[in-house]
């Protein structure tokens, strides 16, 4: 019935170039390509044509200029007189930061959220439900705001420490204030300062950092050379030489040596003048962001776990009764390793959330890279199309960093079809 | 055999004994307790644990909502009722700044005798959306249609709605209700029309613009219909050329021609008096309408086998996606006018909804791709066997399927959108959450109010994305075709 | 193509929801008065300066000034459309032409004059940084508040202030940020910060509307200048002319005591010439910045001159109470200064 010819036959004719299916896609490419090309010319044009009419250039010269205003707990030394593209580096980091322990914080909470929600206790779980239902269906930026305000009209104020009969005690065995300005909390202290690495550009490195990273990273090694050697010996004669108070020791004696010998201890904040000193005062707007975040994010998670968690068949969790696991073993060696599968993917998508819901932080007055840059320093210098392209460009690269992380995580936990 | 057995045994029970009732342990309200509250150490404390925290957040928080204050016209009037009513130092809430500003928080500054046209614009949207979201189910459809009729009217009359427009409303919402049960399909007819009776309804000014339009749309649908038969891709070229060169060219001069010879004009409304809740459905249901199609066509792309055109998808979502929305209505409100012609301004809000679209075209994209990617291949190689082109297949097989097991995901996009719309206060637009309270804050009156309007907003904010996200956990459901 | 195609897709979509606003480029003043409405760039709510009240009418200190302008150049007080603007978009809303004027309490600096392609028109409020505090606190003097916690809105020169201020005393502070007035009254009220720094007039109008205003007391160290000025795009040189000549019209007639009340009067029997210039009863001013003859009658009619806003919007009769300070008349030993109409 159909009529098979060899197309190499027939000559080449332009109307081919619409209808013969093998030219067709390069056609449809390269309309497209010169669509998206005339595009960006009409953009870049425009915006050239822009820059004239309004008399300005493109320059991120002004990166290299005085900042000029300052920038409450920088994570690296700032101060005013530092540049643009410092203030820059400290909102950027100051969004990292928030987000690394707004994803390690949400995380933790999501999991246990969603594994209550699935327990049996009728209360708890009902509660645990409430609270999900509470923080997706409400925006974040209120959650932050509310977080914010109840920091600040519930707990006292530095000065209500002061005096003879403070209105307010520290609490931890005073070591620790809440004020509705910040947290002040401990500094550790050493007795024999072993001194700073410089790294350069006035970012410093403690000696002391650099030898506990050593040991523990070491003691990691050690204690994998350990296990494997354990595993050999059962390989060979069936039985497993007892490890656990090897890796002890290779986990705690080293640190206790180190802290022994720089004479590590707890310097509690003093009241001083108008404020705590001595310590370290964690800003609220930096807790109350991280609580939001945290709280926000864990709705979402506990979400992704519950449905993980349902999603493994029941037969799983029969099947390891029947073994006579204890209900906790069957939940950490059967059940989550294979929710973790279909929990991994839609994980990521919410740490990429978190990232980008960070930049809220101005409403609490915490400078990460949007109150910095896209802020103050836009704000200042008037550059608002280089301010906010950088901008882009940076969580651009925030978040393909974390989901190329990720993804190289979820394809080791990925099921091996084979 | 049973009689030889009744003889040989001496006794047999011939009634049953009443069942004894459980011991109490077993039943009711104890046994209940028991399994779900006490059923071992870990459980106890777990319940232990949840009362605490109820009776921390009721002991706290019940005496400020106790003492709440409807009457009064300023902040410290309420605080001066409240330590007269409840005794100096009390804590109370003062729910009169909503009770006088509730009109601010809804509609921001539109003005207040027009109040009725977003009502009927919101109830037409639920008739409107009656087709694509309520059909799963003819019963909750009904529902819909009928509740949503006369709150919108209940609500207009309310507002002081003029009778003709009452009338109108009334027609088309009963109308909607009829014609829902007689031809449902017929209703896709109004959903397709709504965009435009929306956008007239809320900005109002002449409806001319609206109906050149649709007759622009017309002759490009009469400019394909006369070519289709000479070629096909001719046709679509030319349909869509006249459409558009008529929009360019022909609509706005036609629009005012016919609107001096007949005139048919509501009071105009300007996009800077929109605000509150207003804003944020409006933001929200434009961008999701424009960015479906957009999805769409952004999630054809990125499983086109054509490398380019991929590529392009790929990079434009991830882009979109990997940027917070924040930066890009920075985008909109400040570097939009660098990347038009010279001298090109328009209105903040329509340029905050192209940003809008954009964001959410990206994430519709990979919600429809998953739905995409959930068909069975056998959909695909079905609609190649029947010898179907691209588009066909597509359009008759592979988007109707794809698209109503998105559902749920488009949902809970819009919800994440809506609850985004928060963020427009950073561009100077009024939102409900952060714009509406700073102004009210910045009168004499009411400065120092904090958490009243927070909670109302909330709950407000609550009730709209938790009914959605409950509809669409009820579609998933009704969704699922396979059977586990 | 696709150039129309999304311009023209971009416009009629803007031309259907009657927003658009195509112009901005060149004549300002063309523009004005072909969309019948001056557009204003305003603040999204300081109270006594721009808010909107309960039915949404703006009103304020530099909501009179719009005013003024609208009624110099289209006869009408109320034909100004207000667009609230944050401290971020305002001067880009500014040079993009989203807005004629910005009247946005902004401070006249050398950077924003000349780097950011503003005109500033002149002064319409001297006002300079201070701090407030407790009184409980016994801080007496700005010098004494080394190492306090000092609330300040971010994104304004308040803060590049601040910090050159304790940097030159060699002190130290902590910054609380905080993105608007309403927040940094809340952590200021609650404790969370020892001062609270901004331009004094907004000091002034935060402590009258505390519940126990004696307890807080103005330190009496202004550590900036801040003349707050309405500016306009750079290069429009005669629209700079019409806002610039329509606030000095306002000063000039407080000055030649010409108010809202006596404006009728005066422009038909007044006998001093200047007054006859300014309202236009000898001499056409107007002509000459393309307004009518009735231009500075009209904005003086607004919400009267600039004694009279003053007193309306922010004065001491208000629950701001601002003393009139540097923003007396040169007469009166301020610093305005209205140069002569002729």
């Amino acid at each position: 019935m159909a009529d098979i010819s060899a197309p190499a036959a027939t000559p080449f004719r332009l109307s081919m170039l619409l209808y013969d299916r093998r030219y067709r896609s390069m056609t449809i490419q390269v309309f497209v390509f010169i669509l998206v090309m005339a595009f960006a010319w009409w953009l870049v044009g425009n915006t050239i044509q822009n820059l004239r009419v309004m008399g300005k250039d493109f320059d991120f010269g002004f990166l290299g200029q005085r900042a000029g205003y300052d920038i409450p707990s920088p994570p690296i030394p700032y101060t005013s007189d530092d540049t643009h593209l410092r203030a820059t580096i400290v909102g950027l980091l100051n969004t990292v930061i928030v987000s690394v322990l707004g994803c390690i914080a949400a995380t933790v909470l999501g999991i246990t959220v969603g594994v209550a929600r699935l327990s049996n206790n009728w209360l708890f779980a009902r509660l645990m439900t409430i609270y999900v239902e509470m923080f997706r269906n409400i925006p974040l930026l209120l959650w932050i705001l509310i977080v914010y305000a109840i920091f600040t009209e519930v707990l006292p104020p530095p000065n209500a420490y002061r005096g003879e009969d403070p209105a307010a005690s520290m609490i931890l065995f005073d070591n620790v204030a809440l004020t509705n300005r910040y947290t002040a909390i401990p500094t550790l202290g050493m007795t024999n300062n072993p001194g700073d690495l410089d790294l350069g550009y006035r970012i410093l490195i403690n000696w002391a950092v650099i030898a506990f990273a050593v040991v523990l990273i070491g003691g990691w090694f050690l204690r994998k050379a350990v296990l494997a050697n354990a595993q050999k010996v059962q390989d060979a004669t069936g039985d497993r030489p007892v490890t656990w108070w090897k890796n002890l020791a290779i986990m705690t004696v080293p640190s206790l040596l180190l802290i022994w010998y720089f004479g590590l201890h707890l310097v509690p904040p003093e009241l001083k003048g108008f404020n705590f000193a001595g310590g370290l005062n964690v800003q609220n707007g930096f807790v109350a962001l991280w609580l939001a975040l945290t709280l926000y994010t864990g709705a979402f998670i506990a979400e992704i776990v519950r449905a993980g968690i349902l999603a493994v068949s029941k037969g799983q969790s029969e099947a390891a009764f029947a073994l006579g696991l204890k209900p906790n073993w069957t939940m950490n060696l059967v059940i989550l390793p294979q929710a973790l599968r279909v929990i991994i993917p839609p994980l990521i998508s919410q740490y990429l959330n978190l990232t980008k819901n960070s930049s809220l932080a101005i409403a609490v007055g915490y400078m990460d890279l949007r109150g910095t840059l896209g802020g103050t320093t836009l704000n200042q210098t008037g550059r608002e199309l280089e301010a906010i392209v950088l901008m882009m460009l940076i969580y651009l690269a925030l978040s393909l960093i974390i989901s190329g992380a990720m993804n190289v995580y979820n394809n080791r936990v990925k099921l091996k079809e084979r | 055999m049973s009689e030889l057995h009744a003889q040989t045994v001496s006794f047999v029970r011939e009634t049953m004994i009443p069942p004894a009732p459980p011991p109490t342990r077993q039943t009711g309200a104890l046994r209940w307790l028991r399994e779900n509250l006490f059923s071992g150490p870990v459980n106890t404390i777990l319940t232990l644990l949840g009362l605490a925290i109820i009776w921390f957040l009721v002991s706290h928080f019940w005496d400020w909502f106790a003492h709440s204050v409807w009457n009064a016209a300023s902040l410290a009037e309420c605080r001066q009722i409240i330590a007269e009513t409840w005794g100096e130092g009390a804590r109370g809430a003062c729910w009169a700044v909503i009770r006088e500003r509730w009109n601010q928080y809804l509609f921001g500054f539109y003005p207040m005798e027009l109040y009725f046209r977003p009502v009927m614009a919101f109830g037409f949207l639920m008739v409107a959306l009656a087709p694509v979201l309520f059909s799963e189910s003819l019963q909750i459809r009904r529902i819909v249609l009928i509740v949503s009729a006369v709150l919108t009217l209940v609500l207009m009359a309310m507002l002081g709605s003029p009778m003709v427009w009452l009338a109108f409303a009334a027609v088309v919402m009963i109308g909607a209700v009829v014609i829902a049960e007689r031809h449902a399909p017929w209703l896709l007819i109004f959903s397709v029309l709504y965009p435009l009776l929306g956008i007239w309804l809320l900005w109002g000014g002449s409806l001319w613009p609206q109906i050149m339009v649709l007759a622009s749309i017309g002759l490009g649908w009469l400019a394909w219909k006369l070519l289709v038969r000479v070629s096909p891709l001719l046709a679509m070229v030319a349909g869509v050329l006249v459409t558009l060169i008529l929009w360019l060219v022909a609509v706005g001069p036609a629009a005012e021609d016919a609107q001096r010879l007949i005139p048919l004009a509501i009071t105009a409304v300007d996009s800077d008096q929109f605000g509150g809740f207003l804003l944020s459905i409006t933001i929200g249901v434009a961008g999701i309408a424009l960015s479906l199609p957009l999805g769409i066509i952004l999630a054809l792309a990125r499983r086109s086998d054509m490398f380019l055109v991929h590529t392009l998808a790929v990079t434009f979502i991830e882009f979109i996606r990997g940027v917070p929305l924040i930066t890009l209505l920075f985008v909109a409100s400040l570097l939009l006018n660098y990347f038009l012609p010279p001298g090109t301004n328009f209105d903040i809000i329509l340029r905050v909804i192209i940003m809008v679209t954009i964001f959410a075209a990206a994430y519709m994209a990979e919600v429809i791709r998953g739905g995409l990617a959930a068909l069975p291949r056998g959909q695909y190689e079905a609609a190649d066997a029947l010898g179907l082109d691209y588009w066909k297949a597509q359009r008759l097989i592979i988007l109707p399927q794809a698209l109503k097991i998105s559902i749920p995901g488009i949902v809970s996009t819009f919800i994440g959108m809506f609850k985004d719309t928060t963020l427009v206060v950073f561009v100077g637009l009024f939102d409900p959450l952060k714009g509406v309270s700073d102004f009210v804050r910045a009168n004499f009156a009411w400065k120092g109010v904090y958490w009243e309007p927070f909670i109302f907003v909330g709950a407000i904010f609550f009730i709209i994305c938790f009914s959605m996200s409950r509809y669409s956990m009820f579609l998933e459901r009704r969704l699922r075709r396979e059977h586990r | 193509m696709k150039k129309s195609v999304l311009l023209g897709t971009v416009a009629a979509t803007a031309a259907f929801i009657g927003g658009a606003a195509m112009a901005a480029e060149g004549d300002t003043l063309k523009a004005v008065k072909a969309r019948g409405e001056l557009i204003c760039g305003v603040n999204t709510g300081l109270v006594g300066f721009a808010a909107p009240d309960a039915s949404g009418n703006w009103a304020g200190f530099d909501v009179a000034i719009c005013k003024a302008v609208a009624a110099a150049v289209l006869g009408d007080p109320a034909k100004v459309k207000y667009v609230p603007t944050t401290g971020q978009t305002r001067f880009t809303a500014l040079s993009s032409g989203e807005v004629d004027v910005l009247a946005r309490n902004s401070t006249y600096t050398f950077s924003r004059d000349t780097d950011l392609k503003l005109d500033f028109i002149g002064v319409n409020y001297y006002d300079g940084q201070g701090f407030m505090v407790r009184k409980d606190l016994g801080v007496t003097s700005a010098k004494e508040l080394d190492g306090a916690t000092i609330c300040i809105q971010t994104g304004t020169t308040t803060e590049l202030n601040l910090a050159d201020y304790f940097k030159a005393n060699n002190m130290s502070y902590q910054p609380v940020n905080i993105d608007s007035n309403a927040e940094g009254e809340q952590q200021y009220m609650a404790g969370a910060c020892d001062a609270y720094t901004t331009d004094a007039s907004g000091l002034a109008a935060t402590r009258a509307a505390f519940a126990d205003p004696e307890n807080h007391i103005i330190l009496p160290e202004i550590i900036s200048k801040e003349p707050l000025a309405p500016a306009v795009r750079h290069g429009d040189n005669n629209w700079g002319d019409i806002v610039r000549w329509t606030l000095n019209a306002l000063i000039a007639a407080e000055e030649y005591g010409v108010t809202s009340a006596n404006i009728e009067e005066l422009a038909t029997n007044s006998e001093n010439p200047e007054v006859q210039r300014l309202l236009g009863a000898s001499d056409d001013l107007g002509k000459m910045i393309g307004l009518d003859k009735d231009w500075a009658k009209n904005a003086i009619k607004a919400s009267g001159n600039y004694g009279e806003i003053f007193a309306k919007t922010i004065g001491e009769e208000t629950p701001i109470g601002l003393a009139r300070g540097l923003n007396a008349q040169w007469t009166q030993g301020g610093l305005l200064y209205a140069p002569p109409f002729r």
